[in-house]
């Protein structure tokens, strides 16, 4: 597969077992740097533990084990040497569901900062307002900065655990189905915002939604029962897809 | 016990207790829903023995608290109530007897606040130990243990407290006794243990695990997560679990019996042997002259330790109120 870009984070010949299960299968796999790469496939394939991978959020399940590697830039993120907590900074991630801190608004922005350190007011402020301006939620909350997280509705919710990953500066962007909670109305909100986020962010963005993966990205993976079927630009993969099982995924025939 | 009758409004009644909309029809008279008297008549008989069992335990509590108040109130005939709390002098089988549990009211707090120091933060940091850190398996050899701690008679606290803490007390501070308040204090720190690691690792591990994944996808660390989330959101459950270590301390008798040294004079220092409310009516109460002078004193001590646990579960409920509405 011959494709031109410069690469942010790759994986080589990555494998995760839960307990004894194999869930994911020797998957090698190159990130684009500044690119929207959407991880698709049925229930069940294993793209969230895919995803999971990249910050190594699956060390924190009991009994999961990995081979292979994953490197960012050119660090391999499962040596032993490797700091987890400066890799999860680098390497930001928002969930399925939103899930802001029972916390105010800005408390939920500014923690990141403050567990790195920083507790100047004044820094703290501009990057809480900073965050808020680029994850397009400001005008919404700026007047109630204070108020509980858990007053937002559900989309303005995950824009703002967008604006709590934005806040720690991180260099790629992990999305775990970040709408699937939400209406089409926020969907489109969240899609514009990785839009906006690319140019100085790598996205990469598991989903369910094949039309989200067809507007919204730029690179496609396929995935089905823990392989890596096709990697290729988004373009291709929806109109000329090269393996079978691709084709009959993406038309619809099942799944 | 009421039966399906045909009758409009109890029909209604009936419908609405069922949490059913009756349809009406006057017709038939009787509802389709309400047809079978037999099973009706057993739904009834479940939920009277509910409410009865319900009421049986208020009336009990209520009959209790006024025994208390009956016994004990008529002591402020012939003592003042402000003297009786706020001076020291307890001769209560002279004559004329003289009634003053100050030095009782501070000794029992001076226990159980030391008991509290100790026990608060170590059993915070055992139940985050045991729902972040220990892995599955730990856990489950653990807490086990731990619960069974709090099943321990505590007369066998108080043996243990005599015969082995109590000489490393009197070593470690020059004292002239180990049998004193900071014995006290330690022995009951094991008592509220096991109650504040158990409820305050339920609660912790009852902390939604989007928080949690949260935090460490931010890059927190373990000790970060812990601290800033997962505490403060099981802040409740923890506040909980030590208003029942309080409770539990503040009633103990029998350790505070044994190992706090029984002095009745006012202790300056946590080190000094005093005697605890509890421990003092223990003692007292089997010489007393049933419905004398000294008999209804002990009474009203009775109600003064039942008015400070009142007090420590009202302020309980009032912080955790107040944070629940902050972050509803």
């Amino acid at each position: 597969m011959m494709l031109d870009f410069s690469v942010k984070m790759k994986t080589e010949s990555i494998s995760l077992f839960y307990d004894k299960t194999e869930a994911l299968k020797k998957i090698s796999l190159a990130i684009p740097a500044h690119q929207i790469t959407a991880i698709i496939g049925p229930s069940g394939c294993g793209k969230s533990s895919f995803l999971r991978l990249f910050n190594r959020m699956n060390d924190l399940i009991w009994k999961a084990r990995v081979t292979g590697q994953v490197y960012l830039d050119a660090v391999p993120l499962y040596d032993p040497k490797i700091d987890v907590v400066e890799l999860r900074k680098r390497v930001g991630m928002v969930f399925q569901k939103p899930n802001p801190f029972p916390m105010s608004i800005f408390e939920n922005i500014a923690f990141g900062p403050r567990v790195h350190g920083c507790h100047d007011k004044a820094k703290l402020d501009e990057i809480v307002e900073r965050c808020c301006l680029r994850a397009a939620l400001w005008d919404e909350v700026k007047d109630k900065l204070r108020d509980s997280a858990f007053a937002l509705s559900g989309g303005q919710q995950q824009r703002l655990c967008i604006a709590r990953v934005l806040a720690v500066d991180p260099e790629v962007i992990l999305l775990d189905e970040p709408c699937s909670a939400l209406d089409p109305a926020s969907t489109m909100r969240i899609e514009e915002l990785m839009q906006q986020l690319k140019s100085q962010y790598t996205i990469i963005i598991v989903t369910h939604n094949m039309q989200q993966a067809g507007r919204a990205s730029d690179y496609t993976a396929f995935m089905l029962m823990g392989d890596l079927i096709e990697f290729s630009s988004t373009k291709e993969v929806f109109t000329s897809p090269k393996d079978k099982r691709t084709e009959d995924y993406i038309t619809g025939r099942w799944g | 016990m009421r039966r399906a009758s045909g009758t409009e409004n109890q029909k209604k009644r009936e419908g609405r207790l069922a949490g059913k909309t009756v349809v009406e029809n006057s017709f038939f008279g009787i509802h389709p829903l309400l047809a079978s008297p037999k099973k009706f008549s057993k739904e009834n008989l479940i939920r009277w023995i509910i409410t009865a069992t319900g009421w049986i335990t208020v009336i009990i509590l209520t009959l209790i608290m006024l025994l208390l108040f009956t016994e004990g109130l008529p002591i402020f005939s012939t003592t003042n109530p402000f003297s009786f709390i706020f001076t020291t002098d307890w001769y209560p089988v002279s004559d004329p007897p003289v009634f003053g549990i100050l030095s009782f009211i501070v000794g029992s707090l001076m226990v159980t606040l030391t008991a509290l120091v100790i026990a608060v933060p170590i059993g915070v940091a055992a139940s985050a130990f045991l729902a972040e850190i220990a892995t599955p398996t730990l856990r489950e050899i653990i807490k086990p243990i731990i619960e069974l701690l709090a099943g321990l008679p505590s007369i066998v606290l108080g043996f243990i407290g005599f015969l082995l803490l109590a000489p490393v007390v009197q070593n470690a501070f020059h004292l002239s006794t180990g049998l004193n308040g900071l014995t006290a204090g330690i022995m009951l720190a094991f008592i509220c243990l096991p109650t504040i690691v158990s409820i305050s690792e339920d609660s912790l591990s009852a902390v939604p695990k989007e928080y949690k994944e949260a935090a460490y996808a931010l890059g927190a660390t373990k000790w970060q997560t812990i601290r800033r989330v997962l505490i403060p959101a099981a802040r409740s459950g923890i506040m909980a679990s030590v208003m029942l270590g309080v409770g539990r301390a503040i009633g103990e008798t029998m350790v505070v019996l044994m190992v706090a040294g029984g002095r009745l004079a006012l202790p300056n220092f946590i080190t000094d042997p005093l005697s605890a409310m509890t421990g003092r009516i223990a003692i007292e109460i089997n010489n007393a002259v049933f419905g004398g002078l000294q008999y209804q004193a002990l009474f009203a001590m009775g109600i003064v330790l039942f008015l400070m646990t009142l007090a420590v579960n009202i302020i309980a409920d009032l912080v955790l109120e107040k944070q629940r509405r902050r972050y509803a």
